[in-house]
């Protein structure tokens, strides 16, 4: 429900960006090129209260992340203020740093399940990939994960270097025991957006992946979610499920985002939660009311019948590829902009990235 | 349905009340079921000691009116069938 109505309805979920310091140098981080250091990462204090308040909002989920989460020695402490609360945590992780006596004192905090990220199918592919050797540890992760009797999720994003390995990544995930595995089509924002001509696959690739998943589908129990790679699709994403309807971002300096990409936008001035309650940045700060519902939109998204189900797609890709944050998503076909997405596209894709790094 | 049966629910699962939302909830790894005050009634029993008989008696003495045996039964057949209980 839109500010219109007057009723913000209460969030679901949380992301928890504890802290932006990663062992792992992924070309395509979701983190923002401008990492937020260390020295400013909130204190465990706070965001015990973080917790208390988001549970008091209405938050079901925590998706407990980073960069690497494993990385915060109070990590436990934060998950069991989260338990508290009556928050479902998910640990959403490198695998680096995660053995049985460190995944112990957090299922002691009260750690419900775990997402692992794998970078690709073998591990000279995938330590290429996260740019230093991590496969053996993810390996083990899911393995002290699987001992613990909780539910692991893995999550590859895909783009044109490991895209022809995807059958071999979902054996991958079956063989660790993997009850989901989100196939995630690189989403070009931030790093990735800085690598996208290295990252961007061919349409043939895709569609070749796309009967991959078809196959494993029909022969496996495993649940495989597979995040449309949108700039091919013709169709905008609902993104975030909709601008401040579902999701709030907390980043490590206690910035709250109505999304982990939204750090790009320059006019967003997100609120931070050292000065405001979760409450009313929810509920009324400008930042989440910015593009909160469709009173915002302009046409075509103001009449189009899409609108509740794809909330006008993606404010950062809007403004990534137009410089206008409220401009109809290019990845829609009926954008204006439409164009910009397709000659992106047709243009030969350049063989190296470059790798996250802290200060690029 | 197996008399004998005593659901449980999948250990990864959470039944919670949103006192937020005021209703009940099935809350998993990226997914949260929204359950009516029904559905949540029969989960709140399915707690591993009780079998099915045991279930349906309950909620028979709470409602006197209604005949819950069948509907119970097929509630719980389809929510075994999602991995929800076991």
């Amino acid at each position: 429900m839109g500010p219109e109505s007057g009723v913000v309805d209460p969030p679901w979920a949380l992301l928890a960006e504890v802290t932006h310091a990663c062992p792992l140098h992924c070309p395509y981080c979701s983190n923002p090129l401008e990492l937020v250091r260390r020295s400013t990462e909130v204190d465990t204090a706070t965001w015990v209260r973080l917790m208390e308040e988001a549970g008091d909002l209405g938050v079901v989920h925590a998706h407990i992340s980073g960069g690497e989460p494993l990385l915060r020695p109070d990590l436990a402490e934060i998950v069991a203020a989260a338990e508290r609360a009556g928050i479902y945590t998910q640990l959403v992780t490198s695998g680096v740093g995660l053995d049985a006596d460190r995944l112990g004192e957090l299922t002691d905090a009260g750690l419900h399940s775990v997402q692992l990220s794998v970078q690709d199918a073998t591990a000279a592919a995938s330590d290429h990939i996260a740019g230093r050797r991590s496969f053996a540890d993810k390996e083990r992760a899911a393995e002290v994960v699987r001992d613990a009797g909780l539910p692991l999720g893995l999550n590859v994003v895909l783009h044109r270097h490991n895209l022809t390995h995807l059958d071999a990544i979902i054996r991958l995930g079956v063989e660790w025991g993997a009850q989901r595995i989100e196939l995630a089509n690189t989403q070009f924002y931030g790093w990735a957006l800085r690598n996208r001509t290295a990252l961007l696959p061919g349409r043939e690739l895709l569609a070749t992946a796309e009967e991959t998943v078809r196959r494993w589908r029909e022969r496996s129990s495993i649940e495989l979610i597979w995040v449309v790679p949108d700039y091919y699709e013709g169709i905008a994403k609902p993104c975030m499920g909709g601008w401040g309807n579902r999701s709030i971002t907390i980043a490590p300096d206690g910035r709250v985002l109505p999304c982990p990409v939204a750090y790009a936008l320059p006019d967003l001035s997100p609120p931070n939660a050292r000065d405001h309650s979760l409450a009313w940045i929810w509920e009324h700060s400008p930042a989440f009311n910015a593009y909160r519902g469709t009173a915002w939109m302009r046409e075509p998204c103001r009449t189009c019948p899409q609108r509740e189900a794809d909330f006008g797609g993606c404010r950062c890709q809007a403004f990534a590829l137009t410089g206008d944050a409220a401009r109809t998503d290019p990845a829609c076909h009926l954008s204006p902009d439409h164009h910009l997405i397709q000659e992106l596209t047709k243009k030969p894709g350049a063989a190296e990235f470059v790798y996250r790094r802290p200060g690029a | 349905m197996n008399a004998e049966w005593r659901p449980a629910l999948a250990a990864s699962i959470r039944l919670r009340h949103d006192r937020v939302r005021d209703k009940d909830l099935l809350v998993m790894p990226e997914r949260v079921v929204v359950l009516n005050p029904e559905a949540g009634r029969i989960l709140r029993l399915c707690d591993g000691s009780r079998t099915t008989t045991q279930i349906v008696d309950e909620l028979a003495a709470d409602f006197p009116d209604v005949s819950v045996a069948d509907d119970v039964g097929e509630f719980l057949m389809r929510v075994r069938g999602e991995g929800w209980v076991r």
